[in-house]
C-alpha cells in the first residue's frame, strides 16, 4: 500500500507542469539559436523589432517566419505571403492528428490551448513521452509548450535587436540547431519504438520522396507529400507481413 | 520602433493561417474514436515528418540537390547521428552538431 502511495506520487511529479518545463530544458538550445537567426533575419528584411517580436508573439512558427521576412525583402503581396505561409505549416496538421488520441480526456479549450502552441519540437519531445503511455498529462504539455513559446520569443527579440552587429551568424554553426535537433529526435524515436527494420524503410522512403518531390515542387509541399506517403507505405508493410 | 499596417495584416493572417492546422484536429480526433488502421498510420507520421524535414534540409538547397563538395552539413550530420545514438541526450546532439558545423566550416 504503502509503496503504491509512492508510485503514484511520482507519476503525478512526472506529468507536473514543472516537469514539462524541465522537459523542454534540452530543446531550449536549439530553438534559442534558431530564434535568434529568424530576428536577425527580420532584422535585414526591414521588420521592426516591435514587429518581430508581434510575429513570434501570434504567429510563432520559424519557417513562416524567415519566409515573412523574405517575402516581405521581396515586396511579395500580403495575400501570396500568407498562402505560402499556410502552405509551409500544413505539417503541423499531422503532428496535432497524431497526439489527438493522448488528450481525448481534456475539455475541447484545453486542446485548443495545447494544439495553438504546438510546435516541430515540443511535438517531438511529447511524442517521445507516450511510448509508455496511453495518455498525457495537460499541465506537462503546458509546462513543455509554455517553456518553448517564452524562450523562441526572447531569442527572436534578442536577435532583431543585437541584429545590427551580427554580420554572420552561420560561422558559429548556429544554422545548424535546427537539423541537429530534428536528428536528436528522430533517433531517440527509433530508440523508444523498437520497430527499427520497418522504421528504417519508412525513413528512407521519405528521404527519396522529398528529394525527388523537391525539384518539381516547393521544399514545404515536398515534405507534406513525403511525410504521408511514407507512413502509409509503414502501414502497408505491417499489412504485408 | 514601429508595426505599419501592412505588416500587421500579413502578421494577423499568418497567424490564422498557423493557428488552424494546429489546433483542429487536436479538438476534433480527440473526441472521435479513430480506427485501429488509421492510429496505425499516425504512428509512422513522426518518423515519416522529421525524415522528410531532415532530407530537405541536409540534401536540397533552393530545389536541387546539394553538391557533395559544398555540403558540409551532410558531413556534420554523421557526427551529430552518432552523437544521439551514444549519448541519447539532445542537447548533447544540438551541442555536436553546431560544434561539428563549426569546425568543418573553420577549416574547409
Amino acid at each position: 500500500m504503502q509503496q503504491e502511495n509512492v508510485h503514484l506520487r511520482m507519476d503525478s511529479n512526472e506529468e507536473s507542469f514543472l516537469q514539462g518545463v524541465k522537459d523542454c530544458v534540452p530543446t531550449l538550445l536549439g530553438y534559442l539559436s534558431i530564434g535568434f537567426a529568424a530576428g536577425v533575419v527580420g532584422h535585414t528584411s526591414g521588420l521592426s523589432v516591435l514587429e518581430v517580436t508581434l510575429m513570434s508573439v501570434l504567429i510563432y512558427a520559424g519557417s513562416a517566419q524567415f519566409i515573412i521576412a523574405g517575402m516581405v525583402a521581396a515586396q511579395g503581396s500580403i495575400a501570396a505571403i500568407i498562402f505560402t505561409v499556410f502552405i509551409v505549416n500544413l505539417r503541423h496538421l499531422l503532428l496535432s492528428a497524431a497526439l489527438s488520441p493522448y488528450f481525448r480526456h481534456l475539455t475541447a479549450f484545453k486542446t485548443v490551448i495545447i494544439g495553438s502552441l504546438l510546435t516541430d519540437e515540443t511535438f517531438g519531445v511529447a511524442i517521445n513521452k507516450t511510448s509508455n503511455t496511453r495518455a498525457l498529462s495537460g499541465s506537462w504539455m503546458n509546462g513543455l509548450n509554455v517553456t518553448a513559446y517564452l524562450n523562441w520569443i526572447l531569442a527572436t527579440m534578442a536577435g532583431a535587436f543585437l541584429g545590427q552587429w551580427i554580420t554572420n551568424p552561420e560561422k558559429f554553426g548556429l544554422d545548424f540547431a535546427l537539423s541537429a535537433m530534428f536528428i536528436g529526435l528522430l533517433v531517440l524515436q527509433l530508440i523508444g519504438r523498437k520497430k527499427l527494420a520497418r522504421d528504417l524503410i519508412v525513413i528512407l522512403c521519405a528521404v527519396l520522396i522529398v528529394v525527388g518531390f523537391s525539384t518539381v515542387t516547393s521544399g514545404s509541399v515536398a515534405i507534406i507529400i513525403a511525410t504521408v506517403s511514407a507512413a502509409t507505405i509503414g502501414v502497408l508493410i505491417e499489412r504485408w507481413k | 520602433m514601429e508595426i505599419r499596417w501592412d505588416i500587421l495584416a500579413i502578421i494577423i493572417g499568418a497567424s490564422v493561417a498557423t493557428f488552424l492546422p494546429r489546433v483542429l484536429p487536436l479538438v476534433v480526433l480527440s473526441r472521435l474514436q479513430i480506427p485501429d488502421l488509421a492510429m496505425r498510420w499516425l504512428s509512422y507520421i513522426p518518423v515519416a515528418v522529421m525524415a522528410a524535414l531532415l532530407g530537405n534540409e541536409l540534401l536540397m538547397t533552393d530545389g536541387k540537390l546539394t553538391s557533395l563538395r559544398d555540403n558540409i552539413e551532410l558531413f556534420a550530420a554523421l557526427p551529430t547521428f552518432l552523437a544521439a545514438i551514444f549519448t541519447r541526450s539532445l542537447l548533447g546532439t544540438i551541442v555536436v552538431g553546431v560544434v561539428s558545423v563549426m569546425l568543418l566550416r573553420l577549416f574547409f
